[in-house]
């Protein structure tokens, strides 16, 4: 990648951070706050290392709900989905992992296999409605989302509950040793001081860094990750290339909703170790946005996980310490998925503009405007 | 002295790379029928545009009936009295004629639109100039012709003394040509200047008073068609003479690469878009199809592809072996190359780079790939291989395909279907659009395959480019082969006859 | 070459698919009786009107848009909008200036979209999703600030409003008419326990009785939406943008302001049905009030075909499975019997055409759905709160029928390329 590329790449998300910034600073002067305060003390808070460690969490779970989302974006396919499938498939994937005992490693890999599988199962729900009787992802998927959440209480009330709890919180039983993902602290220590206060960076951090590695390699490197980019760049051109339109779109929902089913693990593997009432919700609606900022790109995906998830972590701050809401921090993150958007529809039409005047010159002829 | 309708002096137009107009010079009289003509890409379409408002010109003044004039939209173009009728026609399927001729200038009444008045005056148009059309009809249901005549209307209903159309010949045969050319006499006959553009030279010695020659983007000459024959013209338009098609013996064998036998396609109603066509493609040959847009060609193209199921009791056969049931992956692995009518929509992945769209259709086969996975390194270098064999013009392999003129386009898409030594190439329309340079390299290229015993189906609206290419030409017409023809003994107007079924296999006149 | 204008057959067969369903459920609910007497009654049919209005308006907003080509995801957020400023509007000024306020909170989330997708040529989808995740946030904000301070509010809801006001038909059920009390026909035709005429009467007179004046303002805006998407200058502009920019285009029409201007509409619409819920349904903002409204508003538009009467009768139908789950289990339980019913239709119907996987596949779901219904009395609860949605996915599996896009909907447009 030339110079001018990369510059070309970046400068969208930078530019929609600091026109975020710019735009939350004037909100926050309007409602009379003072917004250098703010960022300063979220910068500083935000800099600790406890809270790093909490954007790394974060930026653990965020990052697979972005290409879970990215997966199906790349061909056109808007897997909003990704909601209902992760936190059907943590229910399903604790309350089996709670109900059996196996080694360590077996343990937890039958844990991931058992999230894979049922958040694949109901995405390919929505992708079978999709090539079968044409039904428009977004809608099927927003709809399946309620419907798990209803299932999911269901199934917490009637079948899955702990009765040994007594609080009045609604869980599934614990998991046993075995099953759980040990820490990353010792690693994390041995090139700072000691975390301390009962924080763990999650362990499945390495997991979704083979996710992106994965990720990147499908789409470049084989054929049918070239199918899936070119479905989504022009669905004729690639039937006409052989491409099986339909078996593609089910494909890509069921790996979408496959590593959707990754997302709620990092926190039941490293923390809770089973599912109840308090467990993380909207982390499929927050990739949504980390996909777009990412712009469904391996690498993308992991700037915008890591910037929404030291957002998240340097917030409380703002609730302790001065007159700002913290709510500000959801706007700020509104705002730059929206312009994210936008400046890159205009880099793309600078680019474009450039390509074509580079193609020209070179045909040398003063000819044909465009095609 | 005659008033001049439009005067165009010193018109210049410049795009990223590309001067379009260079200080073009353009004089029509009041109430002549004046052509301009041009090869693809001379500057033709642009100087229309900017006369209609559509564009701005860099440089120049445009005077209309003596007056300066400076049009920032069509709007302005119309409230002058030009009208447009483009070539691609500007029409909704879903609306009827009456809401396409009246959208932008409706009548109105207490706040709504006057539908009587408006039905009133269409059909007074109609009648007065000769042009049929019923005002409630859904524009889907009408055919080349009739939208033609709409669009007519179009420009007619708002008042319109200046009519440019832009090359209108070009979807119509030989018999509906003659319609149009009465047509324009009446409008003649009535006062209306006429501006077109046409590069089908007989057709313009044929209808116009005047003719301006353009080529790469500058006036050449401006001359008096009785005065004037085609090879000149023609001279003038390319700098020497037009490059035909031209036939060469064939040697082909008896060898039959595809044979299509009793293929039924059904469309969305159930209707037969292909109805029992059966028709054979030997190796070195070159069959031509020959047809009016919308009479089964998209459909038969898409069968022997696979991008459409046929009805039991078809079969088609590929060097003898029963492919009616392969997947499309599994036709094109055999070696069915296909050149598409649309290049951006079933060619090309526009914003790729070049070197993926090189794959696109061989991505599961050598040099591209090596099993499940690609192999970058031989896919870059075949690419390039491919760019310097047809001679496509880029920076670089890394360029996107969108930023590639069509000409180039074209040539990419054909050299990357030619490298992979197909033995069957579907190629549909493969010149449209394209310059003269690209359209003759084309032409060498499909030669070369023929000789080098590549089965050909070649579907064209080009009458030159079928009866100059093809070996065999067969005719449909509503989804059937209405005809067989020997392109050496066949004119352009018994053709065009058969194409719209004046002409019945016996060869009597309708 | 003759064409008979889609439109009429089309509304005639909803009408009868209409009568047809109304009919289906009063034969259920005897059948069921005395399990639940809430299938067809005035009060399901209030609900189910007062129900069913965000979704139309969410619906119009999406026709609107869609008819001019730009696919609008954003209503949902724009809804979120519309509660906002609505229940803001009214607490400051009263119910009507929220209604006006929730409009106009709604189209302004309307021109972003509009600026986004229009102006700047994003993805319409993308741009949608962008504005669902941007509202919340800002509702969240700006409850912050001006809710938290007062007593009944919070950052996640606002102090209670009250309705802009009710009334009753005069004639046909007992409205005052300029002062003078009038019959209550409708009510007197219920009451008489007539086979199947008397619940027609109760639907109809559960529906013009006791009706806030913004539902009727709301029912308004279908003929109006008709007429001037059909019979007016500024309607065909905007329909030929959706159906052929680049021809609008060439005769002058400005296309971007004509996308701009239906998209703002659009959000004003969704605007319109948030603010109805705050005022009229809840009588209060509270955080994720909407709940996927809007996307069922999405779905009416296509079991509407992109028509607004269509849209007008697939809100009642989502309305209807909305307002049961508010009635009671019972209810819904007895819906089991209807659909069971249908599905074994449905599995008839397959059989007849030849088609023995389809037919198989809904008699087996036939027969799941019935056996469900007979060893149970009621649903599990979980079950009513989502009878919508599940509504909506089959409305959207069984209506892929002949649909009608707008040609060029969703299109990025940009002007002087072909």
């Amino acid at each position: 990648m030339t110079g001018r590329r990369i510059m070309m790449a970046l400068a969208p998300p930078v530019v929609a951070i600091v026109f975020s910034v710019a735009l939350s600073s004037v909100v926050l002067l309007i409602a009379g706050t003072s917004p250098w305060e703010a960022w300063r003390e979220m910068l500083s808070y935000g800099s600790s290392l406890g809270a790093l460690v909490e954007t790394g969490n974060r930026a653990t779970q965020l990052y697979l709900a972005g290409i879970a989302v990215a997966i199906g974006f790349r061909m056109n396919l808007f897997n909003i989905g990704v909601e209902g499938q992760y936190m059907l498939a943590a229910l399903v994937s604790a309350a089996v992992g709670a109900a059996v005992n196996l080694p360590p490693i077996l343990h937890v890999a039958l844990i991931m296999a058992v999230a894979m599988s049922v958040g694949s199962l109901y995405a390919g729900v929505a992708g079978y409605l999709k090539v079968t009787r044409g039904v428009h992802e977004v809608i099927s998927t927003i709809m399946l989302n309620a419907i798990a959440l209803s299932t999911i209480g269901y199934l917490l009330r009637t079948w899955l509950d702990d009765g040994d709890d007594t609080t009045l919180n609604i869980t599934t039983p614990e998991i046993a040793p075995s099953g759980r993902f040990p820490n990353l602290n010792g690693m994390v220590e041995m090139f700072t001081r000691e975390i301390g206060r009962g924080r763990e960076l999650w362990g499945f951090l390495l997991i979704a860094i083979v996710v992106g590695v994965l990720f990147h390699l499908f789409l470049t490197r084989t054929r049918a990750g070239f199918d899936l980019r070119a479905t989504g760049l022009n669905p004729f051109a690639a039937e006409a290339s052989g491409v099986d339109p339909r078996a593609t779109v089910v494909r890509a929902m069921l790996l979408s909703g496959a590593v959707a089913g990754l997302i709620g693990l990092p926190e039941i593997l490293g923390d809770s170790y089973k599912y109840d009432l308090g467990f993380t919700r909207g982390l499929g609606f927050t990739g949504i946005a980390i996909a777009l900022i990412g712009r469904n790109h391996p690498a993308g995906v992991a700037v915008g996980a890591l910037l929404f998830g030291w957002l998240d972590s340097a917030a409380p701050i703002l609730d302790v310490v001065g007159d700002t809401p913290r709510e500000i921090v959801s706007i700020l993150q509104g705002v730059v998925v929206l312009s994210a958007v936008v400046a890159y529809e205009v880099v793309n039409r600078i680019r474009r503009a450039q390509e074509a005047r580079d193609a020209a010159s070179a045909t040398q002829r003063t000819l044909e405007p465009t095609s | 002295m005659t008033t001049l309708a439009v005067e165009l002096s010193g018109i210049t137009k410049r795009y990223p790379g590309v001067v379009a107009n260079d200080a073009v010079n353009l004089q029509v009289a009041e109430g002549e029928i004046h052509a301009v003509v041009g090869e693809n890409g001379a500057g033709k379409s642009t100087l229309m545009k900017i006369l209609y408002g559509m564009q701005s010109p860099d440089e120049g003044r445009m005077l209309v009936q003596g007056a300066e004039v400076q049009f920032s939209s069509p709007a302005e173009a119309i409230a002058h009295g030009i009208g447009m009728v483009h070539q691609h026609f500007m029409l909704a399927d879903n609306l009827t004629v009456l809401e396409n001729v009246v959208l932008g200038a409706e009548p109105q009444k207490r706040g709504f639109i006057d539908r009587e008045a408006a039905r009133r005056d269409l059909e007074h148009l109609g009648a007065s100039y000769g042009l049929d059309i019923h005002p409630d009809d859904l524009v889907e249901t009408l055919e080349v012709g009739e939208r033609q005549r709409v669009e007519i209307i179009k420009v007619l209903y708002r008042g319109a003394r200046i009519l440019i159309l832009d090359e209108p010949t070009s979807v119509l045969v030989p018999q509906e040509v003659e319609e149009l050319f009465r047509n324009l006499r009446e409008l003649k006959a009535r006062g209306h200047t006429i501006l077109f553009i046409d590069h089908k030279l007989e057709e313009v010695l044929a209808i116009a008073d005047t003719v301006t020659v353009l080529r790469q983007g500058r006036t050449m000459a401006t001359v008096d068609p009785k005065r004037v024959t085609a090879s000149e013209l023609a001279e003038l338009m390319v700098g020497s003479e037009l490059p035909s098609p031209s036939t060469e013996p064939r040697a082909v064998d008896d060898h039959v690469s595809l044979s299509l036998s009793d293929v039924t396609v059904l469309d969305e109603t159930k209707r037969p878009a292909l109805d029992n066509v059966s028709l054979a493609v030997r190796r070195g040959e070159i069959l031509g199809v020959a047809g009016v847009e919308g009479n089964g060609q998209g459909e038969l193209i898409e069968a022997i592809l696979g991008l459409r199921s046929i009805e039991d009791g078809g079969q088609i056969l590929l060097d003898g072996e029963e492919i009616s049931t392969w997947s499309v992956r599994r036709r094109r692995e055999a070696r069915i190359g296909y050149v598409p009518e649309d290049r951006h929509r079933r060619g090309l992945l526009l914003d790729a780079p070049l070197w993926e769209n090189a794959m696109l259709g061989h991505q599961t086969m050598e040099p591209f790939a090596r099993g499940p996975l690609l192999d970058r390194g031989r896919s870059r270098e075949a690419t390039t291989r491919i760019v310097k064999d047809f001679d496509v013009r880029t920076p670089s392999i890394d360029t996107s395909a969108r930023a590639l003129s069509g000409g180039n386009q074209q040539k990419l898409v054909i050299g990357r279907e030619m490298a992979a030594s197909p033995r069957l190439l579907i190629a549909a329309h493969p010149t449209r659009g394209i310059d003269v340079g690209a359209q003759a390299a084309v032409w060498e290229e499909l030669r070369t395959a023929r000789r080098n015993g590549l089965a050909l189906l070649l579907i064209s609206a080009d009458l030159e480019e079928l009866l100059g290419l093809a070996d065999r030409l067969v005719v449909m017409l509503r989804g059937r082969v209405a005809a067989e023809l020997d392109p050496a003994t066949t004119t352009p107007r018994q053709l065009g006859g058969y194409m719209t079924g004046a002409e019945d296999v016996t060869g009597d006149k309708e | 070459m003759r064409h008979p204008t889609l439109r009429d057959s089309v509304v005639m067969r909803w009408m009868v698919a209409a009568l047809g369903l109304v009919i289906a459920l009063s034969l259920t609910q005897d059948l069921a009786r005395p399990e639940t007497t809430d299938l067809i009654s005035a009060g399901t049919a209030e609900s189910t009107l007062r129900r069913a209005i965000p979704i139309l308006l969410a619906g119009l907003g999406g026709i609107w848009a869609e008819r001019a080509g730009v696919v609008n995801i954003g209503l949902e957020g724009m809804m979120i909008l519309g509660t906002w400023f609505g229940a803001w509007g009214a607490l400051e000024f009263g119910p009507w200036w929220g209604l006006a306020i929730g409009i106009a909170g709604g189209a302004a989330g309307g021109l972003l979209h509009a600026v986004a997708t229009v102006g700047f040529g994003v993805d319409h989808i993308i741009s949608g999703v962008a504005i669902n995740i941007l509202a919340p946030a800002l509702a969240r904000f700006l409850s912050g600030e001006v809710f938290a301070a007062r007593s009944g509010g919070g950052i996640t809801q606002s102090p209670r409003v009250d309705s802009v006001g009710h009334g009753d038909l005069p004639f046909v059920s007992g409205g005052d008419l300029f002062g003078w009390s009038t019959p209550d026909l409708f009510g007197w035709l219920s009451d008489q326990g007539w086979f199947l005429v008397s619940d027609l009467f109760a639907l109809l007179s559960g529906i013009t009785s006791n009706v806030s004046w913004a539902t009727l303002l709301a029912l308004l805006l279908v003929p109006a939406s008709v007429v001037i998407l059909w019979r007016t200058s500024l309607g065909l502009r905007i329909r030929a943008a959706g159906e052929h920019p680049v021809a609008a285009d060439s005769l002058g029409v400005n296309v971007y302001r004509m996308k701009t201007l239906a998209v703002v509409v659009s959000g004003g619409l969704a605007g319109f049905g948030g603010a109805f819920i705050a005022i009229e349904q809840t009588g209060i903002y509270r955080e994720a009030q909407v709940q996927g409204r809007g996307f069922i508003g999405l779905a009416t538009v296509i079991f509407g075909n992109w028509q607004p009467v269509g849209a007008f009768l697939g809100s009642m139908l989502f309305g209807f499975a909305d307002a049961l789950q508010l009635r009671d289990r019972t209810a819904v339980h007895a819906l089991l019997l209807l659909v069971g019913v249908a599905l074994a239709a449905l599995a008839v119907r397959a059989v007849l055409r030849r088609r023995p996987a389809a037919g198989t596949g809904f008699a087996a779901l036939a027969l799941v759905v019935l056996w469900w219904y007979s060893v149970s009395e009621e649903v599990m609860r979980e079950l009513p709160p989502i009878t919508p949605h599940v509504a909506t996915l089959l409305v959207l599996v069984f209506a892929s029928g002949r649909l009608r896009m707008p040609a060029a909907n969703g299109l990025r447009y940009r002007r002087g390329q072909e």
